[in-house]
């Protein structure tokens, strides 16, 4: 793991290789000789990992404001019916297109009926710099929803991507330790958006306030901390 | 671009959670998020900060030549940058409804309510008087920027001090900071201000210091400026919610608690600031 700043080569090499975010292949071939050895550029400042076999090489590091990547799971926000489809703010530069068809069991008659400022999780299908972004609310193989679709209820968080990314590695600590205290349903959008619910309003807000003291970016609390803040909540409260 | 108003989730939520008696982030409803005040090095820079939303004042003083209708009064402009730096809400170049109303209470509360003695602000009679320029940068808009604002405003003249001037004759002497001690402002009173967020659900209570969301959803604000000696500045009421006259000054009551709290608190870490700097006088 090495420190690497925009415009700078990383040393990625494999038969096979997949490349996450923040790192770009240059499409110019005459800086590469031969084939064998392209030339990989880091796109944004944060730290170098790669998997155990070097097939998979990506950046690590912390923004507040998205861009688009393929295949991201996303939380948006309608903001506008629009012919077939609908605009969704995704917390990007641009709002991303949704079609009214990319939803599971929709057909041309039955489509699904989402209001202006309704959220929705969904993948990002498409994401190209010269393009608006796509969205599609299922799995474009099995056509099944997986989960995606529109969140009803709950409360939406938001944080640093950081944030939400650590919240989607299973070693962290914060999930389990709510889910031992009790239940809850969550939807982590790596656009810094989070959706959570739970029994009631109380412990929505004893989640929120976990989360927004866990983010990096604010008091980036451990454990322990975390711990005793939702418990001294839950007293305060008295709910358990 | 601007951000879209909130999803539905979240407005219901809100709502759902006022009903109840609580507030998002866990406070009281008439409670204020801690204010921190933050001094620079230089005398009259300010950074202030209500939770997430900050704001940096910055005074500076120069000497002018008065117009000949005023020649015996200094003069104060208020520069307030409220940038898309604070929030993707404001634009550069386009000023926003809430962008209008933040810069033209700042006006009322700082400059018209009569804060700074202007006389004393004098040095030779029509020939040179101070000239103060107050500059407020919005740093992060996590709702209430107004109440922060005036805050940090008024700390920094309090905060402030301009550099001696000795008048023998027709010759103006200024004396470095090293060579005579600076003289803090002369100011009339210190007003906060104190913004109030109603709901059209009128079963909810108004709410003190209201954070983004609840700062987005509020059916009506109502801003109240006054100092810690019960003396009213300015009231301004915004948005459609009526209110009853028993419930205005139910809320001027309020406010002239939390001024009084926010005044030791101000005076207080002002104090700390000047016993911790050390001012050389020769």
């Amino acid at each position: 793991m090495s420190i690497v700043l925009p415009g700078e080569r990383a040393p990625a090499q494999h038969v096979n290789l997949k490349l996450g975010p923040g790192l770009l292949q240059a499409s110019d071939t005459s800086t590469s000789i031969n084939r064998s050895a392209p030339s990989i550029f880091a796109t944004r400042a944060g730290t170098l990992n790669h998997s155990a076999n070097g097939s998979k090489w990506w950046i690590e590091s912390n923004a507040r404001r998205y861009v688009p990547a393929a295949q991201e799971s996303v939380i948006g926000v309608v903001v506008q019916k629009q012919g077939e489809g609908f605009r969704v703010d995704i917390g990007s530069a641009h709002s991303a297109n949704l079609d009214g068809l990319a939803f599971e069991g929709a057909t041309k008659r039955n489509k699904p009926n989402l209001k202006v400022g309704s959220l929705i999780y969904a993948r990002v299908s498409l994401a190209h710099k010269d393009m608006e972004p796509e969205l599609e609310c299922f799995d474009a193989q099995t056509r099944k929803a997986q989960g995606f679709g529109e969140l009803k209820g709950g409360f939406l968080v938001r944080c640093s991507l950081r944030m939400c990314r650590q919240l989607l590695d299973p070693k962290h600590f914060l999930l389990p330790l709510l889910g031992s205290l009790f239940p809850l349903e969550i939807a982590v959008g790596l656009n810094g958006r989070v959706w959570i619910d739970s029994q009631d309003s109380k412990r929505i807000i004893a989640i929120t306030h976990a989360i927004e003291a866990t983010d990096p970016d604010t008091q980036g609390m451990g454990e322990d901390e975390i711990r005793t803040l939702v418990e001294d909540l839950a007293r305060k409260w008295m709910f358990e | 671009m601007r951000p879209p108003s909130p999803s539905i989730p979240e407005k219901e939520f809100l709502f759902s959670a006022l009903k109840q008696g609580l507030r998002l982030d866990g406070r009281e409803f008439l409670e204020m998020r801690p204010i921190a005040l933050n001094f620079g090095p230089e005398l009259g820079w300010v950074e202030c900060s209500l939770g997430k939303t900050r704001v940096l004042t910055q005074v500076e003083a120069k000497m002018v030549k008065p117009p000949p209708e005023r020649p015996i009064e200094g003069f104060i402009t208020i520069h307030c940058e409220i940038s898309p730096m604070a929030s993707s809400e404001f634009e550069l170049g386009r000023p926003s409804e809430e962008e209008v109303t933040i810069t033209r209470m700042l006006d009322k509360i700082i400059r018209r309510s009569d804060v700074i003695d202007k006389e004393s602000l004098c040095i030779m009679a029509g020939q040179r008087v101070w000239h103060l320029r107050l500059n407020i940068h919005c740093l992060s808009d996590s709702g209430n920027l107004l109440d922060c604002a005036c805050l940090a405003g008024i700390v920094a003249l309090k905060h402030f001090r301009r550099a001696d001037v000795e008048v023998i004759g027709e010759e103006v002497t200024v004396h470095p900071p090293a060579s005579r001690a600076p003289i803090p402002l002369s100011l009339h009173h210190n007003p906060y201000c104190f913004t109030f967020a109603f709901f059209a659900d009128t079963s909810i209570n108004p709410v003190l210091d209201a954070n983004l969301l609840e700062q987005r959803l509020n059916g009506g604000l109502i801003s109240i400026a006054l100092n810690a000696q019960r003396e009213l500045c300015v009231v301004q009421k915004s948005g459609g919610v009526p209110l009853e006259p028993a419930d205005v000054l139910k809320i001027v009551n309020i406010a002239v608690q939390k001024a009084k709290d926010v005044d030791t608190l101000v005076e207080s870490r002002l104090r700390e600031d000047w016993e911790g700097r050390k001012v050389e006088v020769r």
